[in-house]
């Protein structure tokens, strides 16, 4: 079983503006609001479907490999 | 660090961007670009206009040819760029209220034509850059600043609009069903002729609050479960529909494309010289 | 020997002639008297040369669209009338603010509103200076005869194109429908300016920066892979919007000092027995050719008249009108409104001679008698 790097899901913060959209449809719960700011929480559950990074307003989350 | 598609075609400069948390503009200009990715175009050959409004920020933040405009005239510019450089890729970016109250008889008047424009609304049913006022698609009933007893205007169906006014390719889809936007605007951008695709977003700022529509996370939602796929809302009986709105494409036709025309002209007189 | 070629012209039809001897591949307008013969042609015109014609929706349709073909690097021209003319005074500042060069034509008629459709009139002068909202300069010109309007038409492209800006071509009613003979020059005859484009490398590229010795930015046109933004809001040398007040300034200034810093060249009047006149009239257009003949005969009747005839309307020929006022000991402007340019003359040349005017708004000409009446009252 291969342990997922931080290179998996990328985060930017700067540019997270916290509205929690990204963090309400991904259906593996990886993500949570955080200070304002989205946090990957549980990394290892991320199946890397992209819906975070298809619905983030703006552009902050988005998967690493592509 | 942006993902590689930011790179690529945002000017990144100039990010973040100016609008509220929450707000789909950013959902409906990344599915644009990524449409644009897809199709492979040559950012050089791309141009975007856009009129006034929060949407219409977008152009901006985009790395092609961008211009913009005056509020509601983004169509006309792009009529003049289209006829003055018929290899470029004009899209327009414009907003409900840009769109369909002062720009609303150039809307008629290009998708008339058929001119080789693709027009993506951003519709959020509010004028959100002046903070909230009742627009040509706000619900009848719904609220706005100056609509504070309610909204007793009747609402634009903006997609039977183009349709009616002669748009070659008509969609409608939202910014939960984001693939299917991405899809609408590639099939938008290949149609050689005027395409209309309405993009439903959320401004949970003005407009949400106004209508106690919650956050932007429950803006969302409504708009998941209450958009039906056009072929599953054809099926629906006229009580089964209340409420639900049409997703999908639902328009497709073959007219000649104006610039085209326009240049069938040209070449009847330079034959023979 | 060579060949020369003349022509009997409308005035509109010159306008449309001379745009396309300077570079015009693009009209966009709105059907409106008296200026509907410029689109007509334009239309039958256009394509024959691989130029484009589009009968836009509006007025403001029609602005816009040209604005936009300039912006991709088509010269553009438009042409409209009075209530037509306020309706494009929206684009007119945003091809102020973005140094979009474009020409527009009115064909000036009895106003306010839709006042006389048919009539003449000259009472846009103040239109054309301030009609669109903000700080700004403008040039406009003013022809008095066909073979002029063809001279002042090619002029305002060079203009648009050089100083990157909207030019507008007030013309009379009259005018616009007299018929004139008229030489047409030959190829390599007239003067055509195009806007500069840039040489640098695409990344290098700021829309926005004038170089050192240069008077405007460079214009890339889209498509030719200086991709870069045009926007209404305030910007800085990137083409992007600022709040920043500094550099709001900077941008005002520059707009308004490229067009009121370069008068010299800009600024163009016509003078009429003016040597050793004693009084002077002021008038352009149709008016100005009654006023002619006015001189005429006050010279006849032993009365040294003289005519001073702006071309260029905006900006003010204010140095041109300090030297005559400082050499007659009396000004009159003639105009067919109640004193538009007069209020400007007075601001001048008030302080070193008296200034009267003679105006009407009746929609008839200005007779030559009139005038003569009016100097001998005076």
């Amino acid at each position: 079983m291969s342990t997922k790097t931080q290179a998996s899901l990328i985060v930017e913060k700067n540019w997270c503006k916290g509205c929690g959209i990204c963090v309400a449809f991904c259906p593996k719960n990886v993500l949570e609001i955080k200070d304002g700011k989205v946090n990957i929480k549980d990394l290892e559950s991320c199946i890397e479907c992209g819906q975070c990074e298809l619905r983030c307003p703006d552009f902050a989350i988005y998967l690493g490999g592509k | 660090m942006p993902s590689q598609l930011v790179k690529e075609y945002f000017r990144t400069e100039n990010l973040p961007h100016i609008w509220c948390p929450g707000c789909g503009n950013g959902i409906v200009t990344r599915a644009i670009v990524k449409a644009i990715d897809n199709l492979g175009l040559n950012k050089d050959e791309i141009c975007v206009v856009s009129g006034i409004g929060c949407s219409s920020r977008a152009s901006g933040y985009l790395d092609f040819n961008t211009v913009h405009t005056t509020h509601g005239r983004a169509l006309a510019f792009a009529t003049g760029i289209k006829l003055a450089k018929p290899n470029l890729n004009v899209i327009v970016i414009t907003g409900d209220g840009d769109a369909s109250a002062i720009g609303g008889n150039h809307l008629i008047h290009a998708a008339r034509r058929n001119i080789d424009i693709t027009t993506i609304v951003f519709n959020n049913n509010t004028y959100g850059m002046t903070g909230g006022q009742y627009s040509p698609t706000t619900p009848t009933g719904d609220k706005g600043t100056t609509a504070p007893f309610g909204n007793i205007d009747t609402n634009f169906d903006l997609c039977e609009l183009a349709k009616a006014a002669g748009a070659t390719y008509v969609s409608r889809s939202t910014i939960f069903t984001t693939n299917m936007l991405i899809k609408q605007v590639e099939n938008g951008i290949k149609n050689k002729g005027f395409s209309f695709i309405e993009a439903l977003t959320t401004c949970p700022t003005y407009y949400g609050r106004k209508n106690r529509k919650g956050e932007a996370v429950d803006m969302m939602v409504y708009l998941k479960e209450n958009a039906i796929n056009i072929a599953a809302y054809d099926k629906l009986s006229e009580e089964q529909r209340e409420g639900k709105f049409v997703v999908g494409e639902i328009y497709k036709s073959n007219r000649p494309e104006y610039t085209e025309e326009y240049q069938r002209i040209i070449d009847s007189f330079s034959k023979g010289v | 020997m060579i060949e020369r070629n003349v022509k009997l012209m409308q005035g509109n039809e010159a306008c449309v002639e001379a745009a396309i001897t300077a570079g015009m591949k693009f009209y966009a307008g709105y059907p409106i008297t008296p200026s509907t013969e410029i689109a007509e042609i334009s239309a039958e015109r256009l394509p024959k040369v691989g130029g484009k014609f589009i009968q836009m929706e509006d007025e403001i349709a029609s602005i816009s669209a040209v604005i936009g073909a300039s912006i991709a690097g088509a010269k553009s021209m438009t042409a409209t009338s009075g209530p037509g003319f306020s309706l494009k005074q929206e684009g007119i500042g945003y091809a102020v603010i973005t140094e979009t060069p474009c020409v527009i034509v009115n064909v000036q008629r009895g106003g306010p509103s839709t006042g006389m459709p048919t009539a003449p009139g000259q009472g846009d002068i103040m239109q054309a200076r301030w009609g669109t909202h903000g700080d700004h300069s403008i040039i406009a010109l003013y022809p008095w005869s066909v073979k002029e309007i063809y001279y002042t038409t090619i002029k305002a492209f060079n203009l648009a194109e050089k100083y990157r800006t909207p030019v507008i071509l007030l013309l009379d009613e009259v005018i616009g429908h007299m018929r004139e003979s008229i030489e047409l020059p030959n190829e390599g005859e007239v003067e055509i300016y195009n806007r500069k484009k840039p040489t640098c490398l695409t990344e290098e590229y700021k829309p926005y920066k004038v170089k050192e010795g240069d008077i405007v930015p460079e214009m890339a046109g889209f498509g030719e892979g200086y991709r870069f933004h045009v926007t209404g809001l305030v910007h800085g040398e990137t083409g992007f919007p600022t709040n920043n007040g500094k550099i709001a300034e900077e941008l005002i200034r520059r707009l308004i000092g490229k067009i009121e810093d370069n008068k010299d060249d800009i600024v163009e009047t016509d003078e009429y027995l003016l040597d050793d006149a004693d009084i002077a009239i002021v008038a352009f257009g149709s008016t100005a050719r009654a006023a002619k003949s006015a001189v005429d005969t006050l010279r006849e009747e032993g009365i040294k008249a003289g005519l001073f005839r702006p071309i260029t309307i905006w900006p003010l020929a204010d140095k041109p009108l300090v030297e005559l006022a400082k050499k007659v000991s009396r000004i009159v402007v003639v105009e067919m409104n109640l004193g538009q340019y007069y209020l400007e003359v007075d601001r001048v040349a008030g302080k070193y001679t008296k200034v009267d005017r003679f105006g009407r708004v009746n929609g008839d000409l200005i007779t030559p008698q009139e005038i003569v009446d009016f100097v001998k009252e005076v």
